[in-house]
């Protein structure tokens, strides 16, 4: 577990104009998904690299449980933290497993020592041992490859996973069932992760927070839900779709709509669940309410007046927010 | 007789004087056959360090340090721009003025490795180190080709992994490098066997000076020849087939288990996961 403290950093290449990463600040809590998200070129994978050290910030500091990462060996750091590289980077010359285990082996671990945690690894990641152990990346899709990825970036048990674009270049489906499998894994293992995408969706679905940039700042942190109430400028509200009932719906969980609970709850939701789901429900049920259950125990209900009152007072501080509402409220863009 | 039609028979009959049986005898010759070990001994430690020598001028030249660069480049552009021989000769001629010749004449090494004839280890030296001086000069230019066919992204992934600069180019870039740079270093193999020959100029008494020796003493310098050229085609015909059985490892599937399971350095080295038989190897790896 490790929390990750960016102090100020600021990233100058030589010859640029303009940094790549400008006074940035921002802290990932432990065992939360942190979503960088922003343009091309707005310094992502820069911030990235700086983590682990590939390249250091021309100033501020980044500081993992409260140490600067500038007092640690960069060998010693890289090893304790999984890096899922933009475009995969797989050894094409290494066996599946021996990538997969190339971590543990320069720390000094035999194949034999590490035969099960590979076995464990590419089970993980929704691969069978016995069929892929010994192929070569070459010899599988570009889904399994990112998979495979993944299972290298977690094989020393890193506290922090860095992931640039893990599941970019793959179609939806696959992507979306990549998707599932990392909070699948996250749900056990629980890393630091800081993921890197240019995806909107995958932003809302994946992230605990998420950390807009634009040109190398920072331009807004917070909860998907934040994000979505209250967009820190017309960039951000343009690229959450702010204005975009739906998505509110999509991303806003029961307990936004949380009313005391009544008789009338004839059924029973998780806490965690979505707006949309409940709404569904709702409707079908033509009436009615659901009970918002947490661990057991009812926090109340949700009714069809509780949602709609919800979401009229979100929509309300939306638009307070911006003053304006000629945008075509359903065009959330997903840039690239 | 017509005189042009004498000139084509001679060619032909040699005018009788061609002596099969001096080849048939020296073929098989104490003599010859130390010879061969001699040429043999010299081209593979020749490439070995000659390879050794293109990969330290590979870093020498990617190096940040300006002076490093400047000396790599420097010998490179020396060695490919003067004759081998002439660099054979200068070597030869170079270690008695530093003191070396007589003393390691005096260790009379071959003949007490049991060689019956006794080559000075002086001129064997002189031509050892010419031959991989030059060859480490022609290595670099195959080592970088080989090196720098690799996508940087395959070292920046294995620095990120934890790996140092040496690690990552011994583990990572060097094994998937050696896929383009074995092709053309079989090549220069096979010209190194035949490159040996130079040093007879300085009297190591290899394939072509053994066979000289006799030609002189019998005075049938063309059966002699015949002879050094019949064994210059057996080892040049021996490693082409070995060439190819180790282009066909490179090429080879990688499903065959036998390949890359378990082995040793040099099987994981040679049969470093290659692409399915079919796929054309990276670029600048089928050149000839
Ligand atoms: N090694 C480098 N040297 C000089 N400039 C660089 C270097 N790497 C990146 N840059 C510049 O820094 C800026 C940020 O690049 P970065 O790779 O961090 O962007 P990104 O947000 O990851 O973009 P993408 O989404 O396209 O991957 C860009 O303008 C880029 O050109
Ligand atoms: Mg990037």
């Amino acid at each position: 577990m490790a929390t990750i403290e960016f102090v100020d950093v600021t990233k100058e290449y030589p010859n640029a104009k303009t940094p790549a990463v400008d006074n940035v600040s921002f802290t990932v809590h432990e065992g939360a998904i942190c979503m960088l998200l922003g343009t091309s070129g707005s310094g992502k994978t820069t911030l990235l690299r700086m983590v682990n050290r590939l390249i250091d910030p021309t100033s501020g500091e980044i500081r993992i449980d409260g140490v600067p990462t500038t007092q640690q060996d960069p060998i010693a750091l890289r090893r304790s933290i999984g890096y899922v590289i933009q475009q995969v980077g797989l050894f094409p010359h290494l066996s599946i497993e021996d990538n997969v285990r190339v971590v543990p082996s320069i720390l000094g671990k035999s194949a034999a020592e590490t035969r099960d945690r590979v076995d464990e690894l590419l089970h993980l990641v929704g691969l069978e041992p016995a069929e892929y152990r010994k192929r070569y990346p070459r010899q599988l899709s570009g889904g399994q490859q990112q998979r495979v990825g993944l299972a290298r970036a977690l094989a020393a048990d890193p506290a922090v996973l860095l992931m640039d674009e893990p599941f970019g270049a793959l179609d939806a489906i696959t992507r979306a069932r990549l998707q599932d499998e990392l909070l699948n894994v996250q749900r056990g293992v629980r890393k630091t992760i800081l993921f890197v995408t240019h995806d909107v969706e995958e932003a809302f679905k994946l992230g605990d927070q998420i950390v807009v940039m634009s040109e190398g700042k920072l331009v807004q942190e917070g909860s998907p839900i934040e994000l979505l109430a209250q967009p820190a400028s017309d960039f951000v509200r343009q690229l959450v779709g702010a204005d975009n009932i739906l998505r509110q719906f999509e991303y806003q969980p029961v307990t936004a709509a949380l009313e005391p609970a009544t008789d009338a709850a004839q059924e029973r939701i998780a806490a965690d669940e979505r707006l949309l789901p409940a709404l569904l429900r709702l409707i079908q049920m033509r009436n009615g309410a659901l009970a918002v259950v947490r661990d057991g125990e009812t926090l109340g209900q949700v009714s069809l007046a509780s949602v709609f009152a919800s979401v009229q007072s979100i929509h309300r501080n939306a638009s307070a927010a911006s003053g304006e509402h000629n945008r075509s409220a359903d065009s959330a863009p997903v840039i690239r | 007789m017509n005189p042009i039609l004498q000139f084509f028979q001679n060619v032909v009959t040699l005018r009788g004087t061609y002596d099969w049986n001096t080849v048939f005898t020296f073929l098989f010759y104490p003599d010859i056959l130390q010879g061969i070990i001699i040429t043999v001994l010299l081209a593979v430690l020749a490439q070995l360090i000659g390879t050794l020598i293109g990969l330290l001028l590979y870093f020498t030249r990617r190096s940040s340090n300006g002076v490093l660069r400047g000396i790599g480049e420097l010998y490179v552009w020396f060695f490919r721009g003067t004759p081998l021989l002439v660099q054979i000769l200068f070597l030869n001629a170079f270690l008695p003025y530093i003191g070396l010749a007589r003393p390691l004449i005096q260790t009379h090494f071959f003949r007490n490795l049991g060689f019956q004839q006794d080559i000075p280890l002086d001129a064997f030296i002189a031509g050892l180190a010419a031959l991989s001086l030059n060859e480490g000069a022609y290595m670099a230019e195959i080592v970088r080709a080989g090196i720098d066919s690799i996508d940087l992204g395959q070292l920046e992934a294995a620095k990120s992994l934890g790996m140092t600069y040496w690690l990552g180019m011994r583990r990572i870039v060097l094994p998937q490098a050696l896929r383009v740079i074995i092709p053309p270093l079989g090549n220069e193999f096979n010209s190194m066997l035949k490159n040996t020959s130079l040093v007879s100029a300085i009297s190591v008494a290899e394939l072509l000076e053994a066979a000289q020796a006799h030609a002189f003493s019998q005075f049938r310098p063309l059966e002699l020849l015949t002879v050094a050229s019949i064994w210059y085609l057996v080892l040049t015909t021996i490693w082409t087939l070995i060439q190819r059985q180790l282009e066909r490892r490179i090429n080879v599937s990688n499903l065959d288990p036998a390949l890359t399971s378990g082995g040793s350095w040099w099987k994981r080295m040679i049969g470093f996961g290659g692409r399915e038989t079919g796929v054309p190897m990276p670029a600048g790896a089928d050149h000839h």
